[in-house]
């Protein structure tokens, strides 16, 4: 074995359990990456094998509208078999739960869907029975929220339909879809009987494909796409669906990955500061070997392969126990999870896993053992060694940007962008930066400003804790303070987003919106509103079109062609537009004039359109772009821009034309209504149902316990990733203090010789822990607050909440953590005898 | 330089920069010393005593001047390279004693060798005999921190050997000892200087020890203020080996009874 191995080991004897703890600090941050990458895999062999399943047919072909005869007819030529589907957004009543109302989502089938895999029913089955009556398989969670039995009553527009099973899953379908529409399954001949699918109602129309095994699914999706293009048919192939699948979970394993890797980084420079101690505590043994004819190189890399050593140990314990937080996580998500999870180790995510921890780990300890290059043999005989070796050393500046290429280098790695991975870097260096920055200051003040006869002795004693060589300040700031940041900035986006939903039904302001109102119920209404004095605040009708063409070329074209950044979406949506005569207060023109009515015959019509569809259109005054108005071609020209609240619960639209154009159009209307109480809402609701059956309703005090649920469950998901930052945050902090015990032992010794009483060395400790842990709650709390108010005023466009209580306990929860993390690792300092400590230390 | 010198050093000098200007610690010292003759340094404290030892040995460079070492010219040699030569030919003993902590006694005399890449059984032998010749043949296994400041000053001097170094520096290397002790460690140092036929420097300020080697080179504020032979050193070899012998039994008794630094009534019986 060679001298420097040999070395390595022998030198790491009476520091091998100090070593293996400062280990712990970058396990956590390797296990959440092991875990999060092994389980990714899992989910993608899972998607894999799952595959037909996942769409439950060869092919699936979703339109707007109902499908013609024509159009039915040539998809029965193709062959095999052939389902069909009808969704729309309704709310359902539960009479035997006082007719208590929800919104879900209502699926008609008609046929043998799925083809492939199952709806996992209870009773098992219970999909085969839909079709033989007016019966409803309804999601799990809906009936478990209202004490809904299986054989009650459901009410469903004109209908009454009885529960006969429950959804257990979906396949393909995460379960958090439940959150926003439970869905309900029941025949097309049920469908009918509701009177649902009437009128100009928002529904998709899905045609289920079976194809014959030498089909090619993806040759037949772009055949018929080209034959019915002008119906801008919408394709599933078990392909795509796939691609769908694998996007959305690589983005989401990405966004984990980089929580991960926080936590990895904070360990990281927990693993850098004890080693920077360590390395200090090394420089007589440096100094005697190379007076003893060492080289520089040698003594360095005794330490690097120590160092090396602390990172595979350290990758070896996470990838273990990232395992173990694999098998974990499929339980955090769960409701999050589009398909079955089949637990397996997958070697390339942990070896990525322990790779990223062992660079990081080892470049971060090269930090401090650059030093060891330029300790002078002289030190061996002399305390100082002169003027020399003092300059700025060029490679710890490469190491730096080294260091930065690396998070750089996995940012950009996890998420596949270079913008966003350099964002999260920026973000990394922005947030280490100001931490380490207040702490430097807050060491800084410390020895600045502390009065030196105005405080008692232990309260000084403590303070100057803060800046003496050695403390903890800045280290202790990180861990807590980003710690804190985390889990502080999620409990203020959620009162933020939580403040900002209450808002939207202020005073005065409509809280319940009424919709699918058919042109002819508007009257019929008004008098139940009046009746439950709900007074209608605001109604619009609502007119469906799509886009034909935009200055002057024709939107099919543009689609095949090159459409110069304009998304998608824009050209293929169907637009609900409105007409009025004058703005509402949602909304307000920031460029050219409305016009609120046109005589009739107008060539091209003035519209007025949201500033954002605009934008994304690429439209701007004066551009001319027409409509098919459920096939009546519209020409129109853009008079006017809006800057529109849609946040607020109101009726609001991307192109509202003028009146004198759409009347005679099919339509049908929204009406957004004041109820005063919040306990009223649902006995208004039950009315307009009563008279109205097939008007839906989203109500208020619905989205906000909607939000609240989603919000719990996406916080647990992020909380729980946010705590491996935090325990990381705890580790590093009881590794810097064990690291730095020695000093800290030899004062209290020699405290305690001069007649220093326990409690006056605890008093110490307490100011010390204390100030610090106040300071790490309140630098992380800046940083929270600053986020959240960041995130509130461009992503959320409200105002940002900070409640005082929150803040407060998380204050509270920071110094508590802190002092008794502090004071547990310092205890039996002040207790044993000095002589015995001094034995154990040296 | 004839084959016959081993230590050369001319005009050497060594300033430090200060707040207040240049420091000069040393001013252009000069002296030749043959292979196997003992210099001892010694001055008051501040003279420039360490300094000029850690200049002669390559630990630092000189400001100006030259220092020649087994033949080889230090100044014109990078770190590494001065290394290479301490490890080849210089024995070192410290009055802090400087063994790495972590290491056992065995281990601490090994690191010349395998810092060579000659570890091994040979090399572990030559350790154990080494450890025997100091009188500390079953402390192989100790830390530093069980053995008495003696015994480790013991393994630091069995260190110094194990590379049959051709030069050997000693700064202050019973300063930190009872007299019991001194003497013992210096009847090993000198005794063990004779029987290899080691150069020998010695920094020390007690200058009934400096009377043991064979010149004596004083300083004073950085200045060479005399450089003299010693009247009535007697360098007759078997002298030395009968305090090398002395040195051996006494080291070998002590450590039969590791408390016997204090043990009086055992001291006297032995003697």
């Amino acid at each position: 074995m060679s001298f420097v191995l040999k070395m390595a080991w022998r030198d790491s004897r009476a520091s091998r359990a100090r070593l293996a703890f400062v280990s712990l600090s970058v396990l956590l941050g390797i296990a959440a990456l092991v875990g999060i990458a092994s389980l990714g895999d899992n989910l993608k062999r899972g998607v894999d094998t799952q595959t037909k399943g996942l769409l439950g047919a060869d092919l699936t072909v979703t339109d707007r509208r109902k499908f013609s005869d024509a159009t039915l007819a040539h998809f029965r030529t193709l062959g095999g078999e052939l389902a069909r589907e009808v969704s729309l957004q309704a709310t359902v009543g539960f009479p035997a739960r006082g007719n208590t109302r929800w919104r879900a989502q209502l699926r008609a089938l008609e046929g043998d869907f799925p083809f492939y895999g199952e709806l996992v029913t209870s009773p098992a089955g219970a999909m085969k029975k839909l079709s033989a009556g007016n019966f409803a398989v309804v999601e799990d969670t809906l009936l478990a929220q209202f004490g809904v039995q299986i054989g009650d009553e459901l009410k469903v527009g004109q209908a009454s339909l009885k529960v006969i099973g429950t959804l257990k899953k979906i396949p393909g379908e995460a379960a958090a879809v439940a959150l926003f529409a439970p869905r309900v399954y029941l025949s097309t001949a049920a469908l009918e009987a509701t009177e649902l699918n009437k009128g100009d109602r928002f529904a998709r129309h899905r045609v289920h494909f079976k194809l014959p095994p030498t089909a090619d699914p993806e040759a037949l999706a772009k055949q018929l796409g080209e034959k019915f293009k002008g119906q801008r048919l919408h394709f599933d192939t078990v392909e795509s669906r796939k691609q769908q699948l694998g996007d959305a979970l690589k983005d989401v394993f990405s966004f984990m990955s980089l929580v991960g890797f926080v936590a990895l980084f904070l360990g990281a420079v927990g693993v850098a500061s004890a080693m920077q101690v360590y390395v200090r505590q090394k420089i007589a043994t440096v100094a005697t070997l190379r007076c003893l004819g060492a080289t520089a190189r040698t003594g360095f890399a005794i330490y690097l392969v120590q160092a090396c050593g602390i990172g595979i140990v350290g990758a070896v314990l996470g990838a273990l126990a990232g395992l173990g937080v694999q098998g974990l996580l499929p339980l955090v998500l769960k409701d999050f999870l589009p398909v079955d999870v089949e637990f397996f180790v997958s070697w390339p995510a942990v070896a990525k896993g322990m790779g990223a921890g062992m660079v990081i780990c080892v470049l971060f300890t090269l930090l401090p053992l650059l030093a060891v290059r330029r300790v002078s043999p002289l030190l061996a005989i002399r305390s100082t060694q002169g003027d020399e070796k003092t300059g700025e050393d060029t490679w710890r500046l490469g190491l730096i940007v080294l260091i930065a290429a690396a998070v750089l280098g996995f940012a950009v790695l996890q998420t596949g962008h270079w913008l966003t991975g350099l964002l999260f870097t920026l973000w990394m260096a922005l947030s280490f930066g100001l931490l380490g920055g207040v702490a430097a200051g807050v060491a800084w003040a410390a020895k600045r400003f502390v009065p030196r006869g105005a405080l008692p002795y232990v309260w000084r004693q403590g303070l100057a804790n803060l800046h003496r060589p050695n403390n903890r300040t800045v280290l202790l700031l990180l861990a807590l303070g980003l710690g804190t940041a985390l889990v502080l900035s999620l409990l203020l986006t959620r009162a933020t987003l939580l403040a900002k939903i209450q808002g939207i039904g202020g005073a005065g302001r409509p809280n319940l919106l009424l919709f699918d109102i058919q042109d002819d119920e508007m009257p019929k209404l008004a008098a139940v509103a009046k009746a439950e004095r709900a007074p209608i605040l605001v109604q619009a009708p609502i007119v469906t079109m799509r886009l034909a063409s935009l200055k002057g070329r024709a939107v099919e074209d543009l689609l095949k062609g090159d459409r110069g950044g304009i998304p998608a979406w824009t050209l293929t949506r169907e637009y609900r537009s409105s007409y009025r005569g004058a703005l509402v207060e949602t909304e307000r023109v920031i460029a050219g004039k409305f016009v609120g009515r046109v005589p009739p015959g107008e060539a091209s019509v003035p519209v007025s359109m949201d500033e954002g569809l605009a934008r994304e259109l690429q439209l701007q005054l004066g551009d001319a772009l027409s409509f098919d108005v459920q096939g009546v071609p519209l020409h129109a020209t853009v008079a006017s821009l809006r800057k529109v609240e849609w946040q607020r619960l109101a009726p609001n639209f991307f192109v509202v034309f003028p009146e004198g154009v759409l009347e005679p159009a099919p339509k049908t209307f929204v009406a957004a209504l004041r109820v005063e109480k919040p306990a009223d809402s649902a006995r208004v609701q039950q009315a307009v149902a009563k008279a109205l059956p097939s008007v839906s309703a989203v109500d208020l005090a619905l989205i906000l316990q909607t939000f609240d649920s989603l919000f719990d469950k996406v916080a647990w998901a992020v909380s729980f990733l946010g705590l491996f930052t935090v325990a990381t945050g705890v580790v590093v902090l009881v590794g810097a203090i064990l690291t730095g015990r020695l000093q800290r032992v030899r004062e209290t010794v020699l405290l305690r010789t001069l007649g220093a009483s326990r409690a006056q060395l605890r008093a110490i400790l307490l100011v010390e822990y204390a100030v610090l842990g106040v300071l790490a709650a309140i630098t992380g709390g800046v940083l929270a607050v600053g986020a959240n108010v960041l995130l509130a005023k461009f992503l959320f466009r409200t105002d940002p909440v900070a409640p005082p209580l929150v803040l407060l306990g998380a204050v509270a929860g920071a110094v508590a953590l802190t002092l008794v993390t502090g004071l547990a690792t310092n205890r039996g300092v002040a207790r044993t005898p000095p002589l015995e400590i001094l034995r154990q230390e040296t | 330089m004839s084959e016959q010198t081993m230590l050369k050093v001319e005009r050497l000098t060594k300033s430090y920069g200060t707040a207040g200007g240049p420091l000069t610690v040393l001013r252009e010292v000069s002296f030749s010393l043959a292979a196997g003759a003992s210099l001892a340094v010694v001055g008051p404290s501040g003279s420039g005593k360490t300094t000029l030892l850690s200049l002669c040995a390559g630990l630092d460079r000189a400001s100006a001047g030259s220092v020649e070492l087994a033949g080889q010219a230090l100044d014109d040699l990078d770190e590494d390279e001065r290394a290479g030569v301490r490890n080849e030919h210089v024995g070192f003993v410290f009055q802090n004693f400087q063994l790495v902590p972590t290491l056992t006694a065995l281990e601490n005399v090994l690191i010349p060798l395998e810092l060579r890449g000659e570890g091994g059984p040979a090399a572990e032998a030559s350790a154990r005999a080494l450890l025997t010749r100091v009188g500390l043949a079953d402390r192989g296994g100790h830390y530093p921190v069980q053995l008495s400041g003696g015994e480790q000053q013991r393994v630091a001097v069995a260190r110094a050997f194990i590379n049959s170094p051709k030069i050997l520096f000693c700064d202050e290397p019973v300063g930190n000892l009872d007299g019991e002790n001194a003497q013992l460690m210096v009847d090993l140092i000198f005794g063990l200087n004779q029987e290899r036929g080691t150069t020998l420097v010695l920094v020390t300020h007690d200058l009934e020890l400096a009377k043991r080697c064979q010149r004596v080179l004083r300083l004073k504020g950085g200045l060479v203020l005399s450089d003299t032979l010693n009247a009535g050193h007697d360098p007759e070899a078997d002298a030395l080996a009968q305090a090398a012998a002395a040195a051996t039994a006494r080291a070998q008794r002590m450590t039969r009874d590791p408390h016997g630094f204090d043990d009086d009534e055992e001291e006297a019986a032995a003697t």
